[in-house]
């Protein structure tokens, strides 16, 4: 063998109860940005950081989703359950667990680490949020709690990385002293086998811990206002109402900048490089197209803004509470509502958070409906619309017309899930649901460092699809809005000879009745791919048929009637999801019958509610 | 009220005596101390599905002994419920609350 290894490298992984601060450490400790949030099951799959520690060991961290027991039931308490015990295909178990523990509240993890114990692996207990703890004046006894649990005690702020160098510390004992192979001795515990590490738990905490002296009120006080049946239900719609002014009213001056400047970019190009192709592939093709969704990146940092700071104050629990009997009498499962909400962002975090939920027909059902959900990929699509058709009005004085619109789109993206999500319940899945037992984390002032970083984490995402997804798929859309060429002495719009026209012509007659034009068919295809693109294709279609880039909303106000605009919206409430959705619910379910019959019954539904639509509002 | 208890557990009567109630049958304000946890005063699901849930309640932190407090009620049938458990907040369906047995506080016992 050759020289003699000083320190062999460690794998790690951070266990917990949910919303103990896994994750927040995960971040201290690795320069991660995972997501971090104030409610229960935000991590939902296994992350993997790397760290190097005080004495020179290469150690792998993983975070995990949040569990009260080994004893899982939901798919993501089977990811920590399987990592914990080394159970997940070619991977062993952890070298160490770091135990996650909220220090204001300690009981349920207590037992949580008194069943981990049984696994028999080496183990370093972080007591997070100590800052709290002391503000509210609760005394933990260290040296007594270490001596009972057995492992050394850290206590840690993870938000200010503070105390990540004595964990490391301890970590590095405990690994140097502890490398023999263990075999794990735990099993599914009994109900009577709960109740003893409870007992036990709850003899450590006599022991060890007083209770705070200055506890929290606010919680309290917080919650009579907003879990209030009558308050708490206006302030609900309420938020909901001015996240969607705002996304309006704020965002239009940012807006009308970017705007002047992709008008001023594509004047330059237009100036500057010689009529011809390349010109028309950077005017048409790049500023047109990706111009016209980049257009949206505000609005898009405002909804994600407003989402943050719900999600950091710990709203959403409480939201789910007040929504639980709505979703249940749609058949859906009680922690369905933050799935659904995250979906407002994006399906694809919303349907990888339904692994919080147990049973697998509560699970599929929300996943099915989850892309009906208005997610900001459509912001582009309606906010387009709606500038360009609806009057920007004020109503009473105050409130935004177009704002209301948009408001009334969300609705019925929300309406028709509920209902889907009934009628699949009804057709497929008989029975109960499953039970709705969810913890309700105390509010904490939102870190304004960290929803800085987290709306700005959205705006290099959103930058990123378009400076690669909605990029490609413009270039591709010019490529085939341009060849073939217009035959010499042919009449008509260039644009008409290309495959993009002929696409479009031979689409139209199928969309005629939904009243959509061929323009319209052009962008359909490609949106599929991603909902922004349909915006940037209609603005690089436009841009080639009318010979010049112009505003595109100018553009569709001239070209399309009402009832063709309000169909073009209706389609898009239910219109099939993105290709990489499509991919998760796959990936997710396992299954490619799911897709395809999400993609289907989608489909199917946004073509009736285009048609009658159209149909209706062409009759006035 | 829709008492289906069987005989012979440790909670099982059909009623209960003054100042022990089911925690699905409490109202806001109430307050007192987990009595028991038991999977025969459930309805409904079959005994394996009680049994898990009386764990799953378990470990959430209804076990006996517990101070608890209905903090809140839903708006729609008072459906569902907030509780102040010892340090915590938790809600729950009232139909998942009917395994959980509550010693009144002022109750004698
Ligand atoms: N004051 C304070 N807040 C903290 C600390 N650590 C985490 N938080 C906050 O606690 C909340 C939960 O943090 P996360 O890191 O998402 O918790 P988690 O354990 O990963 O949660 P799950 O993934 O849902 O299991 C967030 O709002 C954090 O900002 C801390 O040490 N002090
Ligand atoms: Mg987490």
């Amino acid at each position: 063998m050759n020289a003699p290894v000083p320190v062999r490298d460690l794998r790690i992984a951070l266990v917990g109860n949910p919303n103990s601060g896994k994750t927040a450490l995960f971040n201290a400790l690795t320069g991660g940005r995972a997501k971090v949030a104030n409610y229960a099951g935000v991590t939902v799959e296994r992350k993997e950081g790397f760290l190097t520690s005080p004495a020179g060991r290469r150690v792998s961290v993983l975070d995990l989703p949040g569990t009260y027991s080994l004893r899982a039931r939901s798919p993501d308490e089977e990811v920590t359950r399987d990592v914990v015990l080394g159970k997940r295909a070619g991977e062993r178990a952890p070298d160490l667990l770091v135990c996650v523990a909220d220090a204001t509240n300690l009981r349920l993890v207590l037992r949580l680490i008194l069943e981990l114990k049984q696994t028999g692996q080496p183990a370093v207990l972080a007591l997070n949020m100590i800052d709290i703890a002391q503000r509210q004046g609760i005394d933990i006894d260290l040296e007594a709690l270490s001596r009972e649990i057995g492992m050394p005690v850290v206590t840690t702020v993870a938000t200010r990385k503070r105390g990540i160098e004595d964990l490391l510390i301890a970590i590095d004992e405990t690994a140097a002293v502890s490398d023999a192979q263990t075999v794990s001795g735990w099993h599914s515990p009994s109900a009577g086998e709960i109740r003893d590490s409870h007992r036990e738990a709850e003899r450590i905490i006599k022991i060890a811990v007083r209770p705070p002296k200055r506890p929290d009120t606010w919680t309290g006080k917080i919650d009579s206002v907003l879990l209030h049946p009558v308050s708490g239900i206006v302030i609900l719609l309420a938020i909901l109402f001015l996240m969607f002014q705002a996304v309006f009213s704020w965002a239009t001056p940012i807006m009308d900048l970017i705007k002047a400047g992709f008008d001023w970019l594509a004047m330059q190009v237009t100036a500057h490089v010689p009529n011809g192709l390349i010109q028309s592939l950077i005017a048409d093709g790049v500023i047109s197209g990706v111009g016209s969704v980049l257009v949206f990146l505000p609005q898009i940092m405002i909804l994600f803004f407003f989402i943050i700071l719900l999600e950091d104050f710990g709203y959403m629990a409480r939201a789910a509470f007040l929504m639980d009997r709505i979703m249940g009498g749609a058949g859906l499962h009680g922690r369905a509502f933050i799935p659904l909400l995250s979906s407002f962002a994006c399906a694809i975090p919303g349907i990888m958070s339904t692994r919080v939920i147990d049973q697998k027909r509560d699970r599929l059902t929300t996943i099915l409906v989850a892309p009906l959900m208005t997610c900001s990929a459509r912001i582009p699509i309606y906010t387009l619309i709606i500038s360009a058709f609806i009057p920007n009005k004020t109503l009473w004085g105050w409130v935004s017309l177009q704002g209301l619109v948009m408001l009334g789109l969300y609705v019925a993206g929300m309406v028709s899930a509920l209902a889907v999500a009934f009628i699949f319940r009804k057709v497929f899945w008989r029975g109960a649901s499953e039970p709705f037992i969810m913890e309700l984390p105390a509010y904490k002032t939102p870190d304004p460092k960290n929803v800085a970083r987290n709306v700005l984490l959205r705006a290099e995402i959103f930058l990123k699809r378009a400076g690669t997804t909605i990029l490609s798929m413009m270039i591709l859309i010019w490529f085939l809005s341009t060849v073939p060429f217009k035959p010499a002495g042919a009449v008509g719009p260039a644009i008409d000879y290309s495959f993009a026209g002929i696409i479009g012509h031979t689409l139209q007659p199928l969309l005629a009745p939904i009243g959509f034009n061929w323009q319209m068919a052009v962008a359909l295809v490609p949106g599929m791919a991603a909902r922004e693109v349909a915006v940037g294709a209609l603005g690089t279609v436009y841009a080639i048929g009318e010979g010049q880039p112009g505003q595109l909303a100018t553009t569709l106000a001239g070209h399309w009637s009402l009832p063709t605009a309000l169909a073009f919206l209706a389609w898009y409430i239910f219109a099939p999801q993105c290709a990489s959705t499509l991919g998760v619910v796959k990936r997710e379910t396992n299954a490619w019958r799911w897709p395809i019959i999400m993609f289907v019954y989608m489909i199917a539904l946004a073509y009736v509610a285009a048609l009658i639509t159209f149909q209706v509002a062409s009759r006035f | 009220m829709n008492v289906q208890w069987r005989q012979g557990s440790a909670v099982g009567a059909a009623s209960l005596p003054a100042g022990v109630v089911r925690l699905s049958e409490a109202r806001r304000g109430d307050r007192g101390v987990v009595l028991a946890v038991s999977p025969d005063a459930m309805t409904g699901a079959d005994s394996e599905e009680r049994e898990e849930l009386e764990r799953r309640l378990l470990e959430i932190g209804f076990v006996e002994g517990a101070r608890i407090e209905l903090l809140h009620e839903g708006f729609i049938g008072r459906d569902p419920i907030a509780v102040r458990l010892d340090d915590m907040r938790v809600a729950l369906r009232r139909r998942e609350a009917q395994g959980v047995i509550i010693t009144l506080d002022g109750a004698a016992g």
